[in-house]
């Protein structure tokens, strides 16, 4: 057994010890965050196994030749464009940002792209979009997207540029 | 949000009617990436349990209630970074604080770091774009989300 997972096994099991004794002796922090870790859990599985189906699919439909030309080195501003679209349309946030980013950049998609994509997807879908402009104002909202994407796509081109000379690959097989 | 599962069950039986061989192959690749990843996300689940803990709403709005703002907007930041909530717990929560008179710079700040820096994810997102990467897009966003917080400030008039 590697020792990353004996570690990941230790602690998985303090924890799980912890919550179970809390249980025993009625103690509240301790069922306070077993409730937490089960309502995440809950949430997490509400868009998870969904966002992973897609991106099987994604992996099995979509031509490499497809994300390499409209996401690829070869393409411009509209591949930005694209993304950001992409990253608007699809709910989950970050959990979900992570492995499509990396299966866009499997497929071809240029790294600022890719890191386009994490950023507009943490700050630009659409439906949270429109939920956080019902209770924090459309002035608001509207100051923050157009302050913050145009930096998200500076920086993404920037930390693209500087990884690419630096010949970054990312993890394989994930 | 049962609805994503309708829209994925609806792209799937598509998909499968078209080509059985390859829907099945893309099931499968779904499994083994989720297999893959899902110990992280239990790794992050910990960490999320007990940092909600550490910092409960309430919480949470006595910090950003500070009386300085410039301190409340670098507090918001650093509990926007360490802390995961979805955005239909964030923003309704923004907006009780906002009546309570919590300024917008901070909310801003609170709200964008929230999104967009993730010390908690930290562990998924190492795992698919190694430890460097993870740190530098985090940092990044960090500052993004300062310069929208003070830009926010100024256009409200809350900093001039």
């Amino acid at each position: 057994m590697k020792r990353n997972v004996k570690i990941r096994i230790a602690y998985i099991s303090i924890y799980v010890f912890f919550l179970v004794v809390s249980f025993i002796l009625g103690y509240n922090p301790g069922k306070e965050i077993a409730f937490n870790f089960i309502s995440f859990l809950l949430y997490m599985l509400k868009i998870l196994p969904c966002a992973f189906i897609l991106i099987g699919l994604f992996e099995v439909w979509v031509k490499k030749e497809v994300i390499e030309k409209h996401l690829g080195e070869e393409s411009g501003i509209k591949g930005y464009a694209w993304v950001i679209l992409l990253a608007g349309t699809i709910a989950g946030g970050l959990l979900v940002a992570f492995p499509i980013a990396y299966s866009l950049h499997n497929k071809g998609a240029k790294l600022s792209i890719v890191f386009t994509y994490i950023g507009a997807a943490a700050i630009c879908r659409i439906p949270m979009t429109l939920y956080e402009a019902s209770f924090m104002g459309v002035k608001f909202t509207a100051i923050r997207l157009l302050v913050s994407l145009p930096l998200v796509i500076v920086t993404s081109i920037l930390l693209g540029n500087y990884l690419s000379k630096r010949n970054y690959k990312m993890a394989e097989g994930k | 949000m049962y609805y994503t599962y309708a829209i994925t069950g609806l792209i799937l039986l598509i998909s499968f009617i078209i080509n059985k061989q390859k829907t099945i192959k893309a099931v499968k690749i779904a499994v083994v990436k989720f297999k893959k990843i899902f110990p992280t996300f239990i790794t992050m689940l910990i960490l999320v349990s007990i940092i909600l803990f550490l910092f409960p709403d309430e919480v949470i709005s006595n910090y950003l209630g500070n009386s300085s703002k410039f301190i409340s907007v670098l507090l918001a930041s650093f509990i926007g970074s360490i802390t995961l909530m979805p955005g239909f717990v964030a923003f309704p929560l923004s907006g009780i604080l906002l009546t309570k008179g919590v300024p917008y710079m901070v909310l801003s700040a609170f709200t964008t770091t929230l999104m967009m820096v993730g010390i908690i994810t930290f562990p998924l997102e190492k795992e698919y774009f190694g430890v460097k990467v993870t740190v530098i897009r985090n940092i990044v966003s960090f500052f993004i989300a300062l310069i929208v917080a003070v830009i926010t400030g100024i256009l409200f008039g809350e900093i001039f």
